[in-house]
């Protein structure tokens, strides 16, 4: 394996706008409300950034193609602007980018900016497209909510587990994440929920109702990043650096193969692993404060519990129910609120969720702060449980002094 | 007679399980046409959103070759009124679903409802290894009396030398320009003359003496018949059925395909056929009679009743639905409001379809030759062991799969919601991801068994395309009856 990336870039500052239905704001102004915010939040100047990374992944109903969005709306020098989509992983692949640059040498201060304007394009949930690839020869017209509630059927057969005790773990992961966005006055949804609210709300795809299933927003998010050598000497002292950025793939085999039992995300799995070794964390158990995952639907948070070996396999549902990762648990998971409260303007949430552990690192996360933790994860998911992007990233802090 | 010869080797047939008892829509239409009430049936078939005569056609064929030998057939005939393309072979579709050799010489046939067994004389006359498959599905207006007497289903003979189920002794045709029905092309309703006129002008005088010059060819008195086969539209009303029965003393004849199927267009006559054939006894007369601008009358010896009853179980496998305005709009009767996601454009890449057709209309994964991995679709690397060029072609759409995981979507757009899909499991590590037919909500479990149906994926209304692919369904269980 690779040396990696491990403290060889810090977080300079960080935006991130109001997620929800932004009916008065485009993509332009989105952007420019998280990059605002980090711009005052680094210390430098526009003019001081080196190159830009743009993640957004409907980009045929909101921004349009390329870099170019970017460097408008924020009136950029000029600068190199790349535009990346990694379906939901999209924000994250833009941190990568940035981070890459930085680590590499070849920008000292860069941008990764990720936004998504999912409301203008006339559905409640995400869009469809035209159907006219050869996969569409066979493969099922599916939604989102209908291929994530595959991971329910799955796992209750293959962990026999009753679905109806799943379903109540599930429920409560929903709970957990509504109550703890009530302390988030950026968050999308912010109203308190009970699990009856949750097990009676209308079907969506079975066995997901409309409360296991996340806020679809508009938003942006953004890092300023550079070398910790580059933040010294902005007189900066302690600093949030990344301890590991990892991705992988899905090679097909999901898809077409039964080595995979539906079950859980192979994906997650091997970025964890990656990603745990570069961040040199031994026992992501005992080691971790706490977590931003890929709630997009409640069942997937259940399931990555797993993936990300804080759960062991097949006891998600308990440690969910004894409470391991509620506000108050073991290890948070989702204290801003999550994709499900907060919201998920998809090329936003991979530096959304790297903004929550961000705050909550340097103790600024105000009413839901945390009791000083050191270090966090953020996992993101793009695509769907048989074939889909999975991203580990773990941020941590990094004494710069010395 | 000996069994060995050239006739009749085996039957299949396929009805729909959706059942419209007559009352739902009577009662639905009371308000507008009470006279309905006068003569409601009993039950009628009807086919779900996703199939049509090609379709039905595939199932009849994949029936009839199940117990039989598929190699050596020569033609495949596909008939029907109702086929989906007026130019692009639909027995080319069905030809390549059913994996039989691309060399097969084929045709579409049509015109009237009796194309089914002019097709199957045709065919029996012939000399040639043939398979001919009828299947209709034509729609009847809301509130008319066809809506009422109409069925879909299909059925097929396959026609050879070898070990009949039954042999061909005589026949006669007569064509008649009576127009009783008729329907334009392009039109989706028919038109429908005044039934008295019908019964008493038409078919009362028209039939028994066509019937006559058959048992005349075939050597056979009136009296030796043992069961006759009537495939009349609308059904032969009883005055003629009568007049028939006195003039030629011929057996009276009872059917549940009329009182529970309905009158299924091209496919009726060989439908009417393999019903009586499954009742037979060897050494039976059968007389079949199809009426439609005229008449075709033969007779048949049964050699051997066919080893399954394949119409028995269909018949037993209907689902009943009680809900009138599903059936229309299964029927694309009712345009209900579907929403944004029924927007999409379904245009197809047919040069995407050409490369993948094998996989599409045969179902054929690749199978690696050297780690043995079945993998849908066929690719140039295998999934499990990364050799490339290793798959050879299996079909997949005979095998038994099993539910691996499922949901039931209601968001996604699909005419019958929800749409449920999931994983299936195939031989040999094969996983799909597959949308599930014929199921309602709460019928599925993970583990279940499935077999697979050849139905439209997909339709372009923009274009005026459909798109087919193999689609699970829980295995009925009246199957191995």
């Amino acid at each position: 394996m690779p040396e990696g990336i491990r403290d060889k870039v810090v977080v300079l500052g960080m935006g991130c706008s109001r997620f929800g239905e932004r009916w008065e704001s485009g993509p332009e102004e989105l952007m420019l409300e998280a990059f605002s915010e980090a711009l005052a939040d680094s210390g430098v100047e526009k003019q001081d950034i080196d190159a830009a990374w743009l993640g957004v992944f409907f980009q045929e109903q909101s921004t349009g193609k390329s870099g170019l969005p970017l460097s408008q709306a924020l009136r950029l020098p000029n600068i190199p602007v790349t535009r990346v989509e990694n379906l939901c992983a999209t924000g994250t692949e833009a941190l990568r980018g940035a981070a890459y640059a930085v680590a590499a040498g070849a920008a000292d201060i860069a941008l990764a900016m990720g936004v998504e304007k999912l409301k203008d394009t006339g559905f409640g949930g995400l869009p469809e497209r035209t159907k006219g690839s050869s996969e569409d020869l066979w493969l099922p017209n599916s939604t989102a909510p209908g291929s994530f509630a595959q991971l329910a059927s799955a796992y209750s057969a293959v962990h026999k587990r009753d679905i109806k005790e799943l379903k109540r773990a599930m429920a409560h992961i929903s709970v957990k994440s509504h109550r703890n966005a009530l302390d988030n006055p950026k968050a999308h949804l912010r109203r308190a929920i009970t699990e009856d609210d949750v097990l009676n709300a209308p079907t969506v795809a079975y066995p997901l109702g409309v409360l296991d299933c996340c806020g679809v927003s508009d938003g942006a998010a953004c890092a300023i990043l550079c070398t910790p050598e580059v933040a010294k000497r902005l007189g900066r002292s302690d600093a949030v650096a990344i301890k590991a950025l990892q991705l992988a793939p899905s090679n097909g085999v999901e898809l077409s193969n039964d080595a995979w039992d539906g079950a859980h995300t192979l994906t997650t799995r091997i970025a964890a692993e990656r990603a745990y070794r570069e961040a040199g964390i031994d026992d992501p158990k005992s080691e971790l404060d706490l977590m931003e995952v890929h709630d997009c639907f409640s069942v997937t948070e259940l399931v990555l519990m797993e993936d990300l070996g804080v759960s062991d396999e097949g006891r998600a549902i308990d440690d969910v129910l004894d409470g391991r990762y509620d506000h108050d648990g073991a290890i948070p998971c989702q204290i801003d609120g999550g994709l499900k409260c907060f919201g998920h303007p998809i090329g936003a949430s991979g530096l959304r969720m790297a903004y929550e552990i961000y705050l909550q690192l340097l103790g600024r996360a105000s009413e839901r702060q945390l009791d000083s933790p050191s270090i966090g994860l953020a996992q993101n998911l793009g695509g769907v449980p048989n074939r889909n992007v999975a991203s580990v990233a773990i941020y941590g802090l990094k004494d710069i002094t010395r | 007679m000996s069994g060995d010869g050239f006739g009749i080797l085996a039957l299949g047939c396929y009805l729909p399980v959706g059942r419209l008892p007559g009352a739902v829509p009577v009662g639905a239409n009371a308000w507008f046409a009470p006279g309905l009430r006068a003569a409601p049936g009993q039950r009628r078939s009807f086919c779900s959103w996703d199939e049509d005569a090609l379709t039905m056609a595939v199932e009849a064929g994949g029936d009839c070759l199940a117990g039989a030998e598929a190699e050596g057939i020569e033609t495949l005939t596909v008939v029907s009124t109702s086929l989906p393309f007026a130019d692009r072979s639909n027995a080319g579709v069905v030809r390549e679903a059913l994996d039989l050799p691309a060399d097969t010489r084929l045709s579409d046939a049509g015109g009237s409802v009796r194309a089914g067994s002019t097709a199957l004389r045709a065919a029996l006359e012939g000399g040639a290894a043939q398979l001919v498959l009828a299947a209709d599905c034509v729609d009847a207006k809301p509130a008319s009396a066809q809506e009422l007497s109409f069925g879909h289903g299909a059925a097929g003979v396959l026609v050879g030398e070898g070990d009949c189920v039954a042999k061909l002794l005589g026949a006669a045709s007569l064509h008649q320009d009576f127009v009783d029905h008729y329907r334009a092309a392009g039109e989706r309703f028919e038109y429908a003359l005044e039934p008295r006129w019908v019964r008493d002008a038409g078919y009362r005088d028209q039939v028994a003496a066509t019937a006559g010059e058959a048992l005349e060819s075939a050597g056979l008195a009136a009296d030796r018949v043992t069961a006759t086969a009537i495939a009349a539209p609308g059904g032969l009303a009883p005055a003629v059925r009568k007049h028939l029965n006195k003039a030629l003393a011929l057996p009276t004849a009872s059917s549940e395909l009329e009182t529970a199927v309905g009158f299924c267009g091209a496919a009726e006559p060989l439908l009417k056929l393999v019903e009586v054939l499954e009742a037979a006894r060897a050494g039976d007369k059968i007389l079949l009679l199809a009426l439609g601008q005229g008449i075709d009358a033969l007779v048949l010896e049964v050699i051997r009743p066919p080893a399954t009853r394949s119409l028995a179980s269909a018949l037993a496998a209907g689902v009943r639905e009680d809900n009138y305005t599903r059936y229309l709009a299964l029927r694309g009767l009712l345009p209900l409001e579907a929403g944004i996601r029924a927007e999409r454009d379904n245009r197809t890449a047919l040069s995407a379809f050409w490369r993948k057709h094998e996989a599409i209309t045969a179902f054929k994964g690749g199978k690696c030759s050297k780690c043995g991995t079945l993998q849908f679709p066929a690719t140039r690397l295998c999934v499990h062991c990364g050799a490339e060029d290793t798959q050879e072609p299996v079909r997949m759409a005979d095998m038994t799969g099993r539910v691996r995981s499922f949901t039931e979507d209601w968001l996604a757009y699909t005419p019958k919601p929800p749409l449920v899909f999931g994983n299936v499991g195939f031989e040999d590590g094969a996983n799909v991801m597959m949308e599930f037919t014929d199921v309602e909500p709460g019928q599925l479990e993970v583990g279940a068994p499935v077999d697979m149906r050849f139905r439209i994926k997909d339709l372009d209304e923009r274009r005026a395309f459909r798109r087919y692919f193999w689609k699970p369904a829980p295995i009925r269980e009246t199957d191995d009856a």
